[in-house]
């Protein structure tokens, strides 16, 4: 019998993408690329004012359109479409999809146009004239918790989303009860307190492709199917059923291929919504495609929230003490997951440090301003970067190293689990670790000396570092309020081919790759012939979603797992076949045999005919006690989070002259425990350095006191482009997760976490000599040249 | 309405047109080419970059009449006739160039036109020549390696 070539194990190797083919050839099928029959277009009229009430709204010019359909305010979509779902505990206003009587926020849906055409549905929503009552407009967040200049809700005073939430030391679960034992003395007992108030700015998620939806409601079969540029097709199908008064088996959701989402496509949407509910009213089949401009006001912002960070410690640098009082500016509304945006900051208090005192506070706030939500990190670049800024703020006042303050105050490895203040337990670590490599691979000490060469030689050159700790993976279903679990179905065909499905929902990470590299070596079977299905809620039938680097650490151990179900049984009916004890088989080479003898086993593709067709010498015969077919299903719900960690150096200059700011290096050393493919996890690295040194550098929505929208379009909103960022330089260490069977922790949010604070530090270091010890974001070259000529900060 | 003969991938093309229509919608609505992609209103992402006549061009900002009598490219009309891939689009999948791929026709399209006016780039010269075309996912080193990958191969 011929020896079949050894098929290498691919878990672990640097795998090329099996999706590229059809997206590098223009082949892949994005949602403003689905047509049907007799679908006609939706356009939005918006709001161009902040705050105000309607008025008058006359459609009429509009509805005298030739090829318009029809025209809808708001009061009359209110009639079908309920108000706006979210999916946090707290108390929230009444939030319509197209506003009845009060606008909020610039670019709020004031009515709605179908047409059969999208040139004309957009002339038809232009043609709408609105008359407002303008109101003055809430844009300071922090004059908003006065009530002043206005109040949004009639129920919320002050404009207070949420006040004063507290967590951390001596705060009981509830909240209810605070005891200030222990922050109080960590104060009282430390030699120096370093206090800051620090901006992180609001930013626009920006994934290249903007939003879109497409609705087909079938009159016929009482069914509806929408597609949607989501990161989350199960959640949408649960909330459009639920918006339609329908049943989940009557909505069938699709994410098609999506061009990115980076958290802002978690949500679901007044216009998915409304989209949806047209669709079912008017019995055809409707699309909605976001443009640029629109995606500026109407799709959700990420971070919008000022820390008050104070740290205790001694001059010795070891902190005994943190209190971070967080408000957030969250806009005019609460959308899905808003609210628990900043309690992920709060929970990432800790840091990478044993610290035995945290206090914590929430305010929320609203704003006229578009809503926020999650944005890649979604609060968790935020606890890094008040915390890392408050660290080398620190280290700047007792004139250390800040890597030495990082060092004096690490977690252990030997401390894991390690139980935090804030209530997280981290699972695995190895901080000094990270630390020493990074400084290792950047020449830290050499780094420190040119530095202090070219400041002497009057260049102004800075040195920035920053630690991170994520919690990713998530999650187990008592920290989600979407469950916090994964599904997967593994089926072997009767020709021996795998069909898998995911309920993780990919945009961009590559999961048909790495899932299929993982059934591959679990089957000892060629990945071309693993086929990986996602993103239909036909299809995969069960799933929550990819967000909070969640797809490998949870998604890949449920097909792990479902992998291992129907693993299991192909060995009693391939133990059947070849008359051998399925305890002793292995799978290698496309062949099922007993392990040492490969001569003594059948192809993969001839059990898994007969686990189909169990036909022996003519008669059927099932093995004892087993169903026929190879597919096996599984939900995984992981014990805990994960929390990858590293480290990140950025080497910066400032033009004297200008003030202009460029990021000579950027060092990375992130663990995300065990990784099935170096490759996709370098990329997701580089994506999220770029949207962190993005965030510190030259992004920032930014409104006048109007509440108008001053970055309305990638004129005004700068994302990096090519010439904005160096050659990034990564290494990686690898301590693995027992919270799941891969030891995988999650890498998708990681890039954004370390390097945002570390640029920021880099700058503050480079104009130190002007007396700064903190700059907010974005550093905009003039900001920093009026610092360079005044001093000031 | 505009009469228009555009070539549009080695296939000569005539249509009746609004003066209005911009030339990604022609090729995406009219001739069901979606590999060409928008993804902002303001010429800035380069999402839609398509060559006309050999030069890039961002054809969200180009009325279709404006491209009357020229010949377009799009992304799928890159590879040869016999399937086989354009170098950058070997690159791009070889070095992982891209993740969503949202980006990726017009990115590779501005690239080709890079090589073809500096086969030999530096990567100062693919950062500065890709300053055109955004990218949310890549963080642009993988695209950089991309070209570079399809520069040693042309």
């Amino acid at each position: 019998m011929a020896v079949s070539p050894v098929l290498p194990k691919l878990v672990g190797q640097r795998v090329k993408r099996r999706e590229d083919p059809r997206l590098i050839q223009g082949r892949a099928t994005y949602v403003d690329d689905i047509k049907i029959v007799g679908m006609e277009h939706v356009a939005f009229a918006r709001s161009d004012i902040a705050h105000g009430r309607i008025q008058s709204l006359d459609t009429s010019a509009a509805e005298a359109m030739e090829g318009v359909t029809a025209v809808f305010t708001g009061a009359q979509i209110a009639e079908f479409v309920g108000p706006v779902p979210i999916f946090t505990p707290f108390p929230s206003p009444d939030h319509r999809a197209v506003v009845v009587d009060t606008v909020r926020y610039v670019g709020e849906a004031v009515a709605v146009v179908v047409a059969i055409d999208r040139y004309i549905a957009r002339d038809a929503a232009d043609a709408i004239v609105v008359d407002y009552d303008v109101l003055p407009a809430v844009v300071d967040t922090e004059r908003a918790m006065t009530g002043q200049p206005a109040q949004l809700h009639a129920d919320f005073e002050n404009n207070l989303a949420i006040a004063l939430f507290p967590s951390g030391t001596g705060v009981s679960p509830d909240g209810q009860s605070v005891d200030d034992t222990a922050i109080d003395k960590a104060f009282a007992d430390a030699d120096v307190v370093v206090s800051q108030r620090m901006v992180n700015q609001r930013l626009a998620p920006s994934a290249m492709e903007p939003r879109g939806t497409v609705a087909h409601y079938e009159p016929g079969h009482g069914k509806m199917t929408i597609w949607s540029s989501t990161q989350a097709p199960h959640l949408l199908r649960g909330f459009i059923a639920r918006m339609n008064d329908m049943g989940e088996d009557q909505v069938r959701a699709i994410a098609p291929e999506v061009g990115g989402g980076f958290g802002a496509k978690l949500q679901a949407y007044p216009e998915d919504y409304v989209v949806a509910g047209l669709s079912k009213k008017l019995g055809i089949a409707l699309k909605w495609i976001e443009d640029r401009s629109e995606a500026f006001l109407a799709t959700t912002h990420g971070r919008g929230i000022i820390g008050y960070i104070d740290i205790a410690a001694t001059e010795a640098g070891k902190v005994l003490g943190i209190k971070l009082r967080l408000i957030a500016d969250i806009g005019a509304y609460n959308m899905l997951f808003t609210a628990a945006i900043p309690t992920f900051t709060t929970l990432m208090a800790n840091a990478t440090y044993d610290i035995p005192a945290i206090r914590t506070t929430i305010t929320e706030v609203f704003t006229n301003k578009t809503p926020t939500d999650a944005y890649r990190g979604a609060g968790r670049p935020e606890a890094t970067y008040f915390v890392e800024r408050g660290l080398d703020m620190l280290a700047r006042r007792l004139d250390m190293d800040p890597a030495d303050v990082r060092r004096r105050n690490f977690i252990q490895p030997d401390q894991f689990p390690y139980a935090t203040q804030m209530g997280a337990v981290y699972d695995s670590g190895d901080y000094t670790a990270a630390l020493d490599r990074a400084l290792q691979n950047s020449g830290w000490e050499t780094l420190k000396a040119e530095r202090d060469q070219a400041q002497a030689e009057g260049r102004l050159v800075g040195l920035g570092l920053a630690m991170y700790v994520e919690v990713c993976g998530l999650g187990p279903s008592s920290a989600l309020p979407t469950g916090g679990w994964e599904h997967s179905q593994v089926t072997i065909e009767r020709d021996g081919r795998i069909n898998a499905t995911t309920g993780a929902s990919p945009h961009g990470q590559g999961n048909e790759t790495t899932f299929a590299q993982m059934l591959a070596d679990q089957f000892g079977v060629p990945i071309d012939h693993v086929t990986i299905h996602h993103g239909d809620t036909a299809i995969a039938k069960q799933g929550i979603g990819t967000f909070g680097s969640r797809s490998q650490a949870v998604g890949g151990a449920a097909l792990h797992l479902a992998g291992g179900k129907v693993k299991k049984k192909m060995a009693k009916f391939a133990a059947s076949l070849i008359e051998a004890h399925e305890d002793d088989l292995v799978f290698e080479d496309g062949r099922i045999s007993v392990q040492g003898v490969p001569d003594s086993g059948k192809s993969f593709a001839e059990v898994a005919s007969y686990a189909y067709v169990p036909v022996m010498g003519g008669a059927v015969q099932l093995p004892d006690g087993l169903e026929p077919g190879l597919s096996e299903e599984a939900f995984f719900e992981p014990s805990n989070n994960t929390y990858p960690f590293g480290c990140h150096i950025a080497l910066l200059e400032i033009d004297r002259d200008t003030g202009e700011p460029t990021l000579l290096r950027l060092v990375a050393v992130d663990d995300a425990g065990n990784l099935i493919n170096p490759l996709i996890v370098e990329g997701q690295i580089h994506g999220g350095l770029a949207q962190g040194v993005g965030q510190a550098m030259i992004e920032e929505v930014r409104y006048n006191e109007d509440g108008q929208p001053l970055t309305g379009s990638f004129l005004d909103y700068a994302i990096p482009r090519a010439t904005d960022l160096p050659r990034f330089e990564l290494d990686s260490t690898v301590t693995p997760t027992p919270v799941n069977p891969l030891g995988a922790k999650g890498v998708g949010e990681a890039g954004t976490l370390g390097s945002t604070p570390c640029v920021v530090s880099a700058a503050v270091d480079a104009l130190s000599q002007f007396g700064v010890t903190h700059i907010d974001m974005m550093l905009r070259p003039e900001k920093l040249w009026r610092i360079i000529q005044g001093g000031e900060s | 309405m505009a009469k228009v003969s555009i070539t549009v991938n080695g296939k000569l093309r005539k249509a009746d047109v609004e003066p209005r229509l911009l030339l990604v919608h022609f090729l995406r609505e009219h001739l069901n080419l979606t590999g060409t992609h928008v993804g902002c209103d303001t010429s800035q992402c380069g999402a839609c970059t398509v060559l006309v006549d050999g030069r890039s061009a961002k054809s969200c900002t180009v009325f279709t009449v404006q491209a009357d009598g020229s010949e377009v490219t799009t992304i799928e009309g890159l590879a040869a006739d016999d399937g086989q891939l354009h170098p950058l689009q070997v690159g791009f999948w070889e070095e992982h160039g891209l993740q969503c791929g949202y980006c990726t026709p017009g990115m590779i399209l501005s690239a080709v036109e890079l090589l073809n006016n500096n086969p030999s780039p530096t990567e100062q010269e693919i950062r500065h020549g890709l300053d055109g075309n955004f990218c949310r996912c890549t963080g642009y080193q993988h695209i950089v390696n991309a070209v570079q990958h399809a520069a040693n191969r042309e």
